[in-house]
């Protein structure tokens, strides 16, 4: 405990001109520092197959593969409704034409057996 | 049919060991070479049930992950045994879009406060960190959480139980900020903006609103720190809207604007989205329609086995400890039942410390099995208000909310 409060005190003072700490109050001063992350990327790939280049198009702009991955199998209408909502509510720019591919494409990896 | 031991994780030790790092874990290397890679199986009925674990993400330890962008990063269940608070490094991370700023410098940042004020505020961290110091712990639980254990399935993020964690929060008073900016008559609602933005234009930007009295009752924190340290930035450093009780759709993360409103909300993510049906438990029959629909709210009580996964093995006739965690929703926790026999009969757990009526409780208890064969464990938790979990499960589109007693499938051997 004590070794890991000193490396804080030290770690406090190399950040000393891009940080301030809070007023003393109830719990300890706390100091913050400026951050600077690199988010990674998916390294995850859709499966081939009818209606793969329509997700890839379409859909994975807003989302990496790993969010349709990860979906339990769902009805033809409930894939419909999804693509909808991406459509009508999160204003995903899909154009009609790719919306029965991308749906067919999910029904396919992802429909009720 | 899946294995019971369904939420073993296939290489513990990795695991382990990168949670006992705790702080340290910013200097593990960012990416694991390819042989440490470990995946995790979720019980979620019909699957996908495999997960990958992740360290792929700054600041963060060993994630379940579920998407990478934008980042929906589950806490592994084993991390709730080991205390109340939830390491900063291993709690879940949920983001709606996938513009989100990678960094922030603390001496430029600044949060904007206007609307139906009297001043228009622009205040620094360090404006804000010299405002009354607050702090509390509290239980930040998605609306989702465990929505892949909804039956049937619903689409969306497929949690397992782990998209919640309990940290202590350090921050000001809402209330504080509104009162300098000095709030109009005519106020109704206060609405929440983060940094993150959509990565269409014209998509709806993220934002939640409370009502006025919600926002200036003194609870609801501008949180600068959790569990003592300036937060991930995934967790929403540098700021983040503490709302204790209610779900943490509202708890916008990389707060950089408050407005406060002279009329209702009608944005789509306070009035449409995060909405849920209008009755107890936000139950409703698969296909059901015209339900009146209302925002989510108030949490409601919890409460989960930690120590023994499904599929443990016990002995007959020797004593077994069990212990776990509970929460109240919006209020503290009053009591924990257990029950060794699938809910037929029930007897009443030892509470741990009362870190705060917000947070997570620890309970433990002890039973001895008497007969070879297969056991149903199961914990209730029953909330100040009175209110207990019920034991049948609840069901809406959207997957929200669901509070049932939970079952653990153990064997006697």
């Amino acid at each position: 405990m004590k070794s890991r409060n000193f490396a804080r005190q030290i770690f406090t003072c190399m950040f000393a001109v891009a940080s301030f700490a809070a007023a003393p109050g109830p719990a300890q001063a706390i100091t913050l520092k400026s951050v600077d992350i690199t988010l990674p990327d998916s390294d995850r790939d859709l499966p081939d197959g009818p209606g793969l280049a329509a997700v890839q198009g379409n859909c994975i702009s807003c989302h990496s593969p790993g969010m349709i991955l990860t979906q339990p199998a769902m009805p033809k209408a409930a894939w419909e409704a999804e693509v909808a909502k991406m459509r009508n509510v999160y204003k995903a720019p899909v154009s009609e034409k790719d919306v029965p591919d991308i749906v067919s494409y999910l029904t396919a990896i992802k429909g009720t057996k | 049919m899946r294995p019971f031991h369904s939420r073993s994780l296939t290489r513990r030790g990795l695991i382990h060991r990168s949670v006992a790092a705790g702080l340290a874990a910013y200097a593990l290397p960012a990416v694991l070479p390819a042989w440490a890679k470990s995946t995790v199986n979720l019980p979620l009925p019909g699957g996908p049930d495999q997960r990958d674990i992740t360290t792929a993400f700054p600041q963060k330890g060993a994630m379940i992950l579920q998407r990478t962008r934008p980042p929906l990063l589950e806490t592994p269940f084993d991390v709730f045994d080991r205390g109340v608070f939830t390491p900063n490094d291993l709690f879940y991370v949920r983001w709606h879009w996938a513009v989100i700023p990678n960094s922030v410098d603390v001496d430029k940042f600044r949060l904007n406060v206007h609307g139906a004020v009297n001043q228009t505020l622009s205040l620094s961290l360090k404006d804000i960190m010299a405002l009354p110091q607050i702090e509390y712990a509290a239980v930040n639980q998605c609306s989702g959480n465990s929505r892949g254990l909804f039956q049937p399935r619903v689409a969306g993020g497929q949690w397992d139980n782990g998209a919640m964690g309990n940290a202590r929060w350090t921050g000001v008073r809402l209330k504080d900020v509104l009162d300098r900016a000095g709030v109009k008559a005519n106020a109704v609602q206060v609405r929440f903006n983060g940094m993150d933005e959509p990565v269409v234009p014209d998509a709806p930007d993220f934002m939640k609103s409370l009502s006025i009295d919600h926002a200036r009752d003194g609870e609801v924190m501008l949180a600068y720190a959790m569990n003592g340290q300036q937060m991930p930035l995934v967790n929403g450093f540098p700021l983040r809207l503490i709302v204790p009780g209610w779900y943490a759709t509202y708890w916008v993360k990389m707060l950089n604007d408050i407005e406060v409103l002279d009329s209702p909300d009608t944005n789509y993510w306070t009035k449409t989205a995060y909405t849920i049906p209008d009755t107890p438990h936000a139950d409703i029959k698969p296909g059901q329609t015209n339900v009146p629909m209302v925002p989510i709210n108030k949490m409601v009580p919890r409460s989960f086995i930690t120590n023994l996964s499904a599929g443990a093995t016990l002995k007959a006739g020797v004593s077994a400890p069990v212990r776990g965690i509970a929460f109240g929703g919006d209020t503290g926790v009053k009591q924990v039942d257990f029950s060794a026999d699938g809910g037929k009969t029930w007897q009443p757990a030892q509470l741990g410390k009362d870190e705060g009526k917000y947070g997570f409780r620890q309970w433990q208890t002890k039973f001895t099995p008497a007969a070879k064969g297969d056991l149903t464990l199961m914990v209730r938790c029953t909330n100040a208000n009175g209110e207990a979990q019920p034991a049948v499960p609840n069901w809406n589109p959207a997957g929200f909310m669901r509070n049932v007693i939970e079952s653990t499938a153990v064997t006697v051997a």
